[in-house]
């Protein structure tokens, strides 16, 4: 009898919560611009604890949502030179041939190939990352961060081998992962 | 095989001791000149990284050669040699075995007090700790000066060094380079 009460309210929250989100999806529908307000930082620990976080602060992307989850997408190119990692000697390294090799690959580029919803308010972004000049397949999980008037925003993390790209140096001083942590904004159009 | 130094002659322990130091000093020295001007970032970190675990591994060892010198006899000095030049090939030994220390302290000073904050990872086995010297770039340039400084002083002792050693074995023709090379042996040459 517990269970049977259990179960009809659970079926009550559902049918409450479901419109709600096919509402949210309806809003976010369409195509959007990622702004250039937008936050892409990154980190690779250090042995012993701490390690080196940065940002990149030139890139340009599109992405569109449908209605059904599965249907979008997302392109996202973003400067290699334009990373920025505190010290001005480990920028000038992480420009360098040592591991982006911006003069020779300028842009970090990524496409979706596949989006998996993954939760309410998640989903998992897969897609071929190309830095360096090696295009690898990649994962992402965006999780919605909210929606006001012409602006979307959506929390973007995830976590690859630097050794895919030719980028292991200093291995194992430093982790082979690069974490990504990034504030996505996406503007209408 | 004798192990320990007596009146008269080294044993293997600290005749051991001189020509690994001896080795992965003018190794070191050659590895810290040489990194510096090579032109990919990629390599030139890796060769940091190298000198890094190599002053660490001299520094621990000029620790227990200073221990080993300081409760060991020494074999005398051949008997004809000067008191002016006995006592500058003693001062020139101390300097030397104070460079052994001095030159990886202030290297690690270098990677204490730079914001680069390397860590270091002592042929990728344990990290040794940064001394407590505060973050500074200022600082890391004035221990990188006199880091380059001391290395040059002492690749000039040890130069002196060899050529005193020569000049005993070819001019004066004593056992000293000759003790040095065979644990256990007084040096007198046959004939």
């Amino acid at each position: 009898m517990r269970n049977l009460i259990r179960l009809a309210f659970l079926c009550l929250v559902f049918i409450g919560v479901q419109p709600a989100l096919a509402d949210e999806l309806d809003k976010a529908a369409g195509t959007w611009s990622i702004s250039s307000s937008s936050k892409i930082r990154f980190s690779v620990a250090q042995v012993g604890g701490g390690g080196i976080a940065g940002t990149f602060s030139s890139f340009s992307g599109k992405f569109r949502i449908d209605k059904d989850v599965t249907r979008s997408g997302v392109t996202f190119q973003l400067k290699a030179a334009s990373v920025e990692a505190g010290d001005a000697r480990i920028t000038a390294f992480i420009r360098s041939d040592a591991v982006f090799d911006a003069e020779r690959n300028p842009v970090i580029s990524f496409k979706s190939t596949r989006v998996t919803r993954t939760g309410d308010n998640e989903a998992k972004i897969e897609g071929q990352l190309t830095a360096r000049g090696i295009t690898r397949t990649v994962a992402f999980q965006a999780t919605f961060d909210g929606q006001s008037g012409n602006q979307i925003r959506f929390r973007v993390t995830g976590k690859m081998s630097r050794a895919l790209f030719g980028m292991e140096i200093g291995t194992p001083i430093y982790s082979n992962s690069v974490v990504f942590d990034m504030e996505m904004k996406g503007v209408r159009g | 095989m004798q192990w320990r130094n007596s009146p008269r002659a080294w044993g293997l322990v600290t005749v051991g001791f001189h020509w690994v130091m001896a080795i992965l000093f003018l190794g070191q020295f050659a590895l810290g000149w040489y990194m510096q001007g090579v032109k990919s970032l990629m390599d030139q970190f890796t060769l940091y990284q190298l000198h890094k675990s190599f002053g660490f591994l001299i520094l621990g060892l000029a620790i227990l050669r200073l221990v080993w010198a300081l409760t060991s006899t020494k074999p005398d000095l051949p008997d004809g040699m000067e008191p002016t030049e006995r006592a500058l090939a003693k001062a020139t030994h101390w300097i030397l075995y104070a460079l052994l220390l001095a030159v990886p302290m202030t290297g690690w000073a270098v990677v204490s007090m730079s914001p680069l904050m390397i860590p270091s990872f002592v042929f990728n086995l344990f990290v040794m700790p940064h001394l407590p010297l505060g973050i500074s770039l200022s600082g890391e340039q004035a221990a990188s000066s006199l880091h380059a400084f001391l290395a040059y002083v002492a690749a000039f002792l040890a130069g002196v060094h060899i050529l005193a050693a020569l000049r005993h074995h070819f001019h004066h023709r004593d056992g000293i380079l000759i003790r040095m090379l065979r644990p256990g042996h007084d040096g007198r040459r046959e004939g």
